[in-house]
């Protein structure tokens, strides 16, 4: 019995003694993986650089975070240092135009990724494709480069392209969750405005109303929705979006100005049930 | 005067061999002298009018006891006119707790009549011994079996039912020494669906039950006892035709270990610990159903561990007893929706997400006489009460309505009572007043779309809900003559923040076809009265006149009726027993339910009156015995519905039944 004891004694010595190595161990060496959860779509090469692509989930059609990184082909070493811009362009038989697109910043000074986000607002087809044309200056020379990129359509409805009540052509798509979850989630969308072919500005201080409807289940809705709103200027809007239960749910919209003006969308009722535009998805 | 304010006898068929030690019956403390056992009421066994009845009727024939009746099966027992949550009900003192968040297996489903020898009912917080409780308590007592002179003893049970072709079969083979015995029993049940008065059939409303307990027991030493115990029952294919689903399986094992003491010549006359554990599952069928909107799986389960330590002690005119006891379960339900559209992916959620629920507490309570013919009792009763929300999945989905809301939620309980009775020269009297708390049930606090198809709404938990609080009063009067048996018994309900749904009218429900949400929310209070008069009269030997009168009336602050709260309802019945033969005319009804519940689905109940007859005789061969029970129920194949019954689905028509029982 003693020597049970004992044993039982030694092995919860030897336990806790583990655990607190581990402990010790992740301060220690913080592994920092750039690329964690990332996988390349794409790699462009010129004739100095080769330009590597990133993305959570692959490229398709609606909002996209894309990370990129430049290697020099001759160090074989990641530039850190680059001014990085560029310019997506949807080749249609009639005409080329672009599509929303942000800035592409650096993440981290030491790092070596940009980053930046695009939203193709249709995908490709047999005829009309997508190209990306980057930028680049690296200690003040200039750098072009220009490659064709795949957007298939996506599953689910991410992105809504249409012309408000007020004549003007909006963009809206849908960028978090990711993953959705049986829960209050935080909801990111964004809404931009086609102000030219290649000039898709975001558009400031509107709210998109949301409606969470599963149509299997009688049209039943989840409560305790916010609608998503800016915080400042120039971003993307953010509102949480509650889910009841797994399965497919449609998200449906109505695009309100600053003044409560609907552009776009209409209120579910017994008799509308779904909103002219929406999102969906299925968990 | 006893704690026991009403008990049914039940089944006793197994214990006849027994008979001649039925001196044992009644509790002596002082007279201890071994491990006593509550011996089994062998002497009434042919005095039951259908003895291989389900439980539920037994205990319907309670003034304080209704049965909700959702089917054929599987009644929902209502003290003082309130249900499952305002109640306790034990087994051998065990917690059980159903896993339908239907409310389709109340525990008294899981047992059957072979395995209990009585029911112990109490109203109010006189049942608060193992738990807290607001409407009172019924505790199950299991057969026991007594030590004694080597004997083996076997039964065979047989019965029939013509309206829903019910085919039971059971047998009980028990065995005894002076220092071991052990029971066992097995009963089955099968059941086609029944038809109502002018022989309409009731869909969905058959079912088939298997049932096997064991019991054995050790004498450890001149008074000290040692008993394990094990019920399993599965029941499969049981239609609830006033619901929209079905159960296609609901299986319960029901375990516990007890040690028994009786201390010698000590202030202590008897201590018993028992250490239990109980699983059920069960799960809720819709695909018998030709029409339904959307196909899904409720299955549930439920789990309880617990411990009772109770102390009996006799100290000059004090009778003591002491109760430690705790319990914890875990009870999870989930639903799965099928999509018309195959290709979309499944509907999930958990309806009762993972709740455990640990429980402690301490009862107390002092009999004191105050001189032969008055005695005052005192009960206090304490417990602390946690649950916690236990799956990640679950908090998030009740944070959807509760974004602040915490895991873990910790109460705590209270309860006390105190009595006063008088009893001289046949007239009786007595009268008390109490104050009880309870927590939550599980569906209250946590339940999350649980679809009631009486009121047709959904129903959202609620967990910031305040504990219930009683104050109770009650009184009786009685005189019990050698001829005559006369009582009169009342009791009066104040429950504050009473728990009730609420529709939100913000909320879209999910049942397609439901009318909308409701969040569990607390009235400011509620009073609930019932009164009851019953009356016994022996005209002769052979002839006895039985009756029942009980009134009801429940009403929340604002004069609005409670639901479930019968009308006037009656019962008399005129027996007739000479020797070995037995006969009995019985009439039951209930007036015109005008102090119904729209607000609470319910609407006008008609009045209705059945009668009843039947007869028995008993046949001696040798040591054998054949007992034959034979009857007719609903004589006049009334077709009725009462208040209790869920949606206003009919009750059982015209049915014949015999009941046979051979004791070797």
């Amino acid at each position: 019995m003693k020597t049970q004891l004992k044993n039982i004694f030694a092995i919860l010595i030897m336990a806790l003694a583990f655990t607190s190595c581990s402990k010790d161990e992740e301060v220690i060496t913080p592994a920092v993986d750039e690329l964690e959860g990332l996988s390349k779509f794409k790699e462009i090469t010129n004739t100095t650089h080769t330009i590597e692509l990133y993305s959570h989930m692959g490229v398709e059609q609606g909002f996209n975070e894309i990370k990129l990184r430049i290697k020099d082909n001759n160090t074989g070493q990641y530039v850190k240092n680059a001014q990085v811009s560029w310019m997506p362009l949807m080749h249609m038989a009639m005409m080329t135009h672009s599509c929303p697109n942000s800035e592409v910043e650096k993440i981290a000074a030491d790092g070596t990724l940009y980053e930046g986000y695009i939203v193709f607002q249709m995908a490709q087809n047999t005829t009309e494709y997508w190209d990306l044309k980057i930028d680049y200056t690296i200690n003040g020379t200039a750098y072009t480069t220009t490659s064709v990129i795949d957007v298939p359509a996506s599953s689910e409805r991410r992105v809504e392209t249409f012309t408000g009540s007020d004549g003007m052509k909006y963009i809206v798509a849908y960028v978090e969750p990711h993953h959705p979850k049986v829960a209050v989630n935080d909801m990111t969308v964004g809404v931009w405005k086609m102000q030219d072919m290649m000039t898709f500005p975001v558009v400031d201080g509107y709210t998109v109303k949301i409606d969470p409807r599963m149509p299997s289940m009688g049209n039943h809705s989840s409560p305790n929705n916010v609608n998503p709103t800016q915080s400042v200027a120039g971003d993307l809007y953010n509102g949480k979006m509650s889910l009841t239960m797994t399965g497919y749910w449609k998200i449906n919209l109505q695009l309100a100005t600053a003044d409560g003006t609907i552009v776009k969308g209409e209120a579910i009722s017994d008799t509308v049930t779904s909103s002219s535009i929406y999102f969906d998805f299925e968990f | 005067m006893k704690k026991i304010l009403f008990t049914v006898f039940l089944v006793p068929l197994f214990s006849n061999v027994f008979a001649q030690e039925t001196s044992k019956d009644t509790l002596k403390p002082l007279q201890m002298e071994e491990v006593i056992i509550i011996g089994k009421k062998a002497q009434i066994t042919d005095k039951q009018s259908k003895t291989l009845t389900s439980i539920d009727d037994y205990l319907q024939k309670s003034a304080k006891v209704d049965m909700i009746k959702r089917g054929a099966y599987a009644w929902e027992p209502i003290i003082n006119s309130m249900p499952t949550e305002r109640t306790l009900i034990t087994i051998d003192g065990m917690r059980i707790f159903g896993a339908c968040t239907d409310k389709m297996d109340p525990i008294t489903s899981y047992v059957e009549v072979s395995n209990l020898s009585e029911a112990t009912i109490c109203s109010g917080q006189e049942g608060a011994c193992f738990g807290s409780t607001i409407g009172g308590s019924i505790d199950l007592k299991r057969n026991q079996n007594s030590f004694g002179n080597k004997k083996w003893d076997f039964n065979l049970n047989s019965g029939f039912e013509s309206n829903n072709q019910q085919k039971i079969i059971g047998t009980a083979i028990n065995y005894a020494n002076k220092l071991f015995y052990v029971d066992t029993d097995f009963m089955l049940r099968d059941a086609e669906n029944y038809k109502a008065g002018n022989n309409q059939e009731v869909l969905f409303s058959q079912f088939r039950k298997m049932n096997f307990s064991a019991t054995s027991g050790f004498k450890l030493s001149k008074n000290k006892l040692i008993e394990g115990s094990l019920i399993y029952d599965k029941s499969t294919n049981v239609g609830y035709p006033a619901l929209p689903m079905d159960v296609s399986i609901a299986e319960a094992i029901i375990n516990s270990l007890k040690y028994e003491y009786a201390p010698l010549n000590s202030i202590v006359t008897n201590w018993e610990t028992k250490f239990y554990f109980n699983t059920i599952m069960h799960r809720m069928d819709d695909t018998r159903r030709p029409f339904v909107p959307i196909h899904m799986d409720m299955p549930g389960w439920s789990k309880t561990y617990g411990y009772y330590s109770k102390i009996n002690a006799k100290h000059e005119s004090h009778n003591l007893l002491l109760n430690l006891n705790s319990f914890y379960n875990k009870s999870l339900a989930e639903m799965t929706m099928y999509p018309a559209n195959p290709n979309e992916n499944l509907m999930f959620m958990l309806t009762w997400p993972d709740i455990s629920t640990f429980y402690n507490g301490l009862f107390l309570e002092d009999n004191y006489a105050l001189n032969c013919h008055s005695s005052l009792k005192f009960s206090a009763s304490v417990g602390s009460h946690s649950n916690k929300v236990e799956s990640q999945f679950g908090l998030n989905s009740l944070q959807i309505f509760y974004p602040e809301m915490k895991a873990k939620k910790d109460r705590f309980l209270k309860s006390f009572s105190g009595n006063y009775n008088y009893s001289e020269n046949g007239l009786e009297y007595g009268f008390g007043a109490a104050f009880g708390e309870r927590a939550p049930s599980v569906t209250e606090a946590y339940g999350f779309y649980l679809f009631n198809s009486f009121e047709n709404y959904e129903n959202i938990g609620n967990p910031n809900l305040k504990n219930e609080k009683s104050l109770e009063g009650n009184a009786f009067v009685g005189l019990k003559k050698e001829k005559i048996n006369i009582k009169m018994a009342s009791s009066y309900f104040h429950i504050s923040n009473y728990i009730v749904g609420k529709p939100d009218a913000s909320l879209v429900p999910m049942t397609i076809g439901a009318t909308g949400v409701k969040i569990y929310t607390a009235l400011d209070y509620a009073t609930i009265f019932n009164v009851s008069l019953t009356s016994e009269f022996k005209f002769s030997k052979q002839f006895k006149w039985n009756s029942q009168l009980v009134y009801s009336r429940g009403k929340d602050f604002d004069n609005v009726n409670l639901p479930f709260i019968s009308p006037l309802n009656y019962s008399t019945s005129l027996a007739f027993a000479k020797d070995k033969f037995s006969s009995e005319v019985v009439l039951q009804g209930n007036a015109k339910q005008t102090n119904f519940s729209a607000v609470y689905g319910e609407d006008k109940t008609p009045d209705y009156a059945i009668i009843n007859a039947n007869f028995g005789y008993k046949f001696n061969f040798n040591k054998s015995k054949l007992i034959t029970k034979f009857g007719i129920e609903n004589i006049f194949d009334t077709y009725y519905s009462t208040y209790s019954d869920w949606n206003n689905f009919p009750r059982m028509g015209r049915n014949f039944f015999v009941n046979l029982s051979i004791i070797l």
